[in-house]
């Protein structure tokens, strides 16, 4: 090895463990220790059944004293479960802890084959390459960096307001970004919450109005998260501010405007109440919206679009709060930690066409049911169908876009419980016959399946079985003019035709259309169908792999506000334990320009995601903020005379861990 | 007379340009006649293989050896000359990492020869005559050099000391060289006599690259009104440039061409091409397949893009254990 002559003389030690049965009945661990004790700078190789275990590390560590061992490399799980627990264990016995390599002959090795004799070589092949690659190590130090202590929470529904007001409390600033015209999200729609009945705005508007008054908390709605830039403890964020066109600081909510526009009735789709009703151009998105703004539709205001109109609603306001002129604004606001609660968006039943929404009037889905049983929805809480009528017989089919091959396979969690809550309350308001449809009942949680037992003594009728079709097309003369819910019901084995007046579809819950937006601003992963991906799905399941970014709620998986507002806590507490911290400490796995071999020929700079490098014009070289490096290695593998090497992973250990994988012929 | 260090030239396969640029050195080369005792240069002086043979090994100083290996001649005099010297030189891009030649490492053996005395439009050949290493004729024999089964740069034959690099190397780099390796003070083995940094670092274009930019599309030279003040890849034209080793004075974009990457690479990088190419697609504008495709489409010969100079030396094909001969 070269490199002997420029890092002196290298004394390995090699440490195999067996992970009780989890690597050592795949893997020939005595043999790989056999093998790899002759190879050159090995001074010493040892087998033992936990490495991780306290007498595992006590080895390492007398072993380096002893045999005067300037490079470590331990052979077991995944660096991301001990990597860190070795790197101590080097660094108590006195060396630099980045002389120490991990190598990971469980996942990569033991767990996935099943031949005996292949994984055992394959296991000698990964250590030999990282024998060969130690001898390039070198000592390194962490940087450490300090942390704003201001959070950016985005999204206003149950989880952001939760986080916000937790953080708030703690005396930490919060930026509160909503793109809505108001917080509050998907409960603020909700007539009742399962299981207990409670009023969803009953508990949810006094929130609300604290996160407006809260000194702490500067609420950012109708607002877009636009750009960010920096890294944990030190981002940047752009907001976008869309015009309302009112000037907030001057309008009261008084509403006169709206009463005074042109419009004398509602023409335009009403988002709040999902379509069930209509609103004017100038609204307010319901009564206890926050903050107490009007919001002026520039698709639908006549002065906005054309320019042109008679202003009465300018001329009702007394304190000229209306500002036609208003332009999207753009705010830059920094801060050390975010938490991303944007929620999930309900399944589009459009895509199931055999069910009939969209196509026959009185199908309905869950949220425009949890509209039209509220007592300040479109209907005053009456339920009255589309046509007129109050039903007498409705029907409830559950799991519609969920635990469905064709659309989205997974459990949306709420759907059954929240059916049965629907179940329960269009009973009681209409008196209707209320049958709901079921593949399997799914109410874990505490109090779901008694209340759930409760609606079912209150006489509301469950069928066991997948609904094959809601049609009009009917059979017999007490069919006519009804929904007919086909449907086997699979308890008694028998196909049914059950005809109603209204349909319910259950709908489940998806990650939102445009989540990848978010998800690339924050530099954040996704599972296969879109939500978020947490950084461990037991452990930090409020975390992610982007450092000092959490998630919570909805937009992390499907959940219950129950459980959306205990990870909203989590992800609070977690930007606490940063901010309170203070600091943290940088990997030094990071990038770095030679100034002698930089040609100065930019190719780096427009491919860095985390704009670390600059161009220093001075002395027309390319230059990396270490700070903002994450070692993605991108510039490495870009720079077209590698002028450019990194930590940890420099040119040379990286030839010599190849070459070391590739020499068969030693076994 | 004899106090004078020895120096010997010779060409391998080459197309003459690399002892042009011996001859290019103008009164220079006085100065080198002066300074040393030229005991071997076929090109220019009449020397036979046997006045080497009969030379004492390493009486020779330097021997400065062009073009790439293809024959089994030529085969013969780096090995001859590796053994009679003290230090052997590759001279220019062929000895040095394959340089044009090198290119027909794309095609094997037979497909070279059945063009080339077959096929190809300029060629009648009926009798279907190949060259032949032995020829028998009325009891005569004569001789012809093996055509080998690839294109080998100097140092996969023979252990080279030095590079000079250039498709062909500059006056000033090649008098440069000739200074060093004559000052006494030797450079550390396997050194290219030639600034490590790349091009970009001297081009007098440097200014006109933008910092954020990404690629659409490529521009053919040939066929673009070129800026002749702007750098290359900021209009779009493929330049080798920022992966290749400076030193040229930066010739070819004084004559408003850009760099075709005839230094080499400098000496951290392993393959010129590949580094040239994991930088231009990093930068590339496409999203998805079809867009790159399209942009790739834009350079009609990758491998006579990227690897102009350099497929003999590269990593590409080093997996395929073709016999030499």
């Amino acid at each position: 090895m070269t490199s002997t002559k420029q890092n002196g003389e290298v004394r390995i030690g090699y440490f195999v463990c067996h992970c009780g049965h989890n690597i050592g009945a795949t893997i020939d661990v005595l043999k790989v220790a056999d093998v790899i004790k002759n190879l050159p700078g090995v001074v010493i190789s040892r087998e033992y059944k936990y490495m991780c275990s306290d007498p595992g590390q006590e080895m390492i560590q007398e072993d380096i004293k002893e045999h005067n061992l300037n490079r470590i490399v331990v052979a077991a799980c995944s660096p991301l479960l001990h990597e860190n627990t070795f790197r101590r264990a080097t660094e108590k016995a006195g060396i630099n802890q980045y002389y120490f390599h991990m190598v990971n002959i469980r996942e990569n090795a033991s767990w996935v084959h099943v031949d005996k004799a292949e994984a055992t070589r394959k296991a000698i092949d990964l250590s030999r390459a990282a024998i060969q690659r130690v001898f390039f190590h070198q000592a390194l130090e962490k940087k450490q960096v300090s942390i704003n202590p201001n959070v950016l929470v985005v999204g206003g529904g149950i989880s952001g307001i939760h986080a916000a007001l937790t953080l708030a409390k703690a005396g930490k600033k919060v930026y509160l970004v909503e793109r809505d015209p108001t917080i509050g999200g998907l409960m603020a729609k909700f007539d009742k919450t399962f299981p207990t009945l409670d009023c969803a705005a009953c508990i949810l508007t006094p929130k609300m109005t604290e996160v407006k008054n809260h000194p702490n908390i500067e609420l950012m709605t109708y607002s877009e998260v636009e750009k960010v830039s920096g890294f944990v403890g030190q981002y940047k964020a752009t907001i976008k501010r869309k015009p309302r066109y009112i000037k907030e600081d001057v309008c009261v909510g008084c509403l006169d405007c709206i009463d005074a526009c042109i419009y004398k009735d509602g023409k335009y789709y009403d988002e709040f109440n999902v379509g069930l009703s209509k609103r004017k151009p100038v609204y307010i998105p319901f009564p206890q919206a926050t903050p107490q703004l009007v919001v002026f539709d520039p698709e639908a205001c006549v002065r906005l679009k054309r320019g042109k109109c008679k202003e009465t609603c300018v001329e009702k306001c007394d304190r000229d709060a209306i500002d036609f002129d208003q332009k999207e604004k753009f705010e830059e606001i920094e801060i050390g930690s975010v938490i991303v609660a944007t929620g999930f968006q309900i399944f589009d039943a459009k895509k199931i066409p055999y069910y009939g929404y969209g196509k026959y009037q009185n199908v309905y889905n869950a949220l425009e049911i949890e509209r039209l049983v509220n007592s300040s929805g479109p209907t005053g809480g009456q339920v009255v169908m589309r046509n007129g009528e109050v039903p007498k017989k409705i029907g409830i089919i559950h799991c519609v876009g969920s635990r469905d091959e064709k659309t989205n396979i997974w459990c949306s969690r709420v759907c059954c419980t929240y059916s049965v809550k629907l179940a329960h309350l269009l009973k009681e308001l209409s008196g209707a016959d209320v049958y709901n449809f079921y593949i399997d009942m799914r109410t874990p949680g505490k109090g779901q399946e008694e209340f759930y037992n409760q609606v079912m003594r209150e006489g509301v009728h469950f069928i066991r079985g997948r609904v094959a079709e809601v049609t009009d097309w009917a059979a017999e003369k007490e069919e006519q003019g009804k929904l007919i819910i086909r449907v086997e019901d699979t308890l008694i084995g028998v196909v049914r035709r059950i005809p109603v007046d209204m349909v319910v579809l259950g709908v489940g819950v998806e990650p939102h259309s445009d989540a990848d937006k978010i998800r690339r601003l924050f530099n954040i992963s996704c599972s296969t169908e879109g939500f978020y991906l947490e950084k461990h799905p037991k452990l930090a399941p409020f975390d992610t792999a982007s450092d000092g970014v959490y998630i919570a709620g909805g937009c992390q998986g499907p959940k219950d506000i129950t459980d959306a507002v205990a990870q909203a806590g989590a992800a609070a507490a977690e930007a606490l334990a940063l901010i309170d911290k203070g600091f943290i400490e940088m990997e030094p796995n990071t990038a770095f320009i030679s100034e002698d071999n930089c040609s100065g020929c930019k190719s780096c700079i427009p491919l860095c995601p985390y704009t670390a490098i600059s161009f220093d014009e001075e002395v027309f070289k390319a230059k990396i903020n270490e700070v903002l490096c994450k070692g993605c290695g991108t510039c490495v593998a870009a720079c077209p005379s590698a002028a450019i090497d990194q930590n940890l992973f420099t040119n040379d250990q990286i030839y010599n861990e190849i070459d070391g994988l590739l020499k068969y012929e030693i076994v | 007379m004899s106090e004078k260090p020895k120096v010997a030239f010779y060409w391998c396969a080459s197309c003459g340009g690399c002892e042009e640029s011996i001859v290019d050195l103008a009164e220079g080369l006085l100065d080198v006649i002066e300074k040393v005792d030229i005991v071997f240069w076929p090109v220019a002086m009449d020397f036979k293989t046997s006045d080497v043979e009969a030379m004492a090994d390493k009486s020779i100083f330097a021997s400065f050896i062009n073009g790439c290996i293809r024959t089994s001649e030529q085969e013969e005099m780096a090995h001859l000359l590796r053994k009679k010297s003290k230090v052997v030189v590759a001279y220019g891009s062929c000895a040095h990492t394959g340089g044009i030649p090198g290119l027909a490492n794309q095609f094997a053996r037979e497909q070279i020869l059945t063009y080339v005395y077959d096929e190809a439009p300029t060629v009648t050949n009926e009798n279907k005559v190949r060259p032949e290493v032995e020829h028998r004729m009325n009891g005569a024999s004569v001789t012809l050099p093996a055509f080998r089964n690839v294109v080998r740069t100097l140092d996969q034959v023979i252990d080279v000391d030095y590079y000079i690099p250039g498709c062909a190397p500059t006056p000033k780099i090649a008098q440069e060289a000739l200074q060093i390796l004559l000052s006494g003070e030797l450079p550390p083995n396997a050194t290219v006599l030639a600034p490590d940094i790349a091009l970009c670092d001297q081009c007098p274009r440097k200014d006109s690259k933008p910092e954020e930019f990404e690629y659409h599309g490529f521009k053919r030279p040939q066929w673009t009104d070129i800026d002749p003040e702007k750098c290359f890849l900021a209009q779009e034209i493929f330049c080798m440039g920022p992966a290749t080793r400076g030193g040229c004075e930066s010739l070819c974009i004084g004559g408003n061409m850009p760099c075709t990457g005839c230094f080499g690479p400098t000496c951290r990088v392993k393959d010129q091409g590949a580094k040239i190419l994991s930088s231009i697609c990093s930068a590339l504008s496409a999203k998805d397949k079809d867009e790159i495709e399209k942009i790739l489409d834009s350079i009609p010969d990758p491998l006579g893009t990227f690897y102009r100079y350099g497929l003999a030396g590269s990593l590409l094909r080093r997996n395929v254990k073709l016999p030499v001969s």
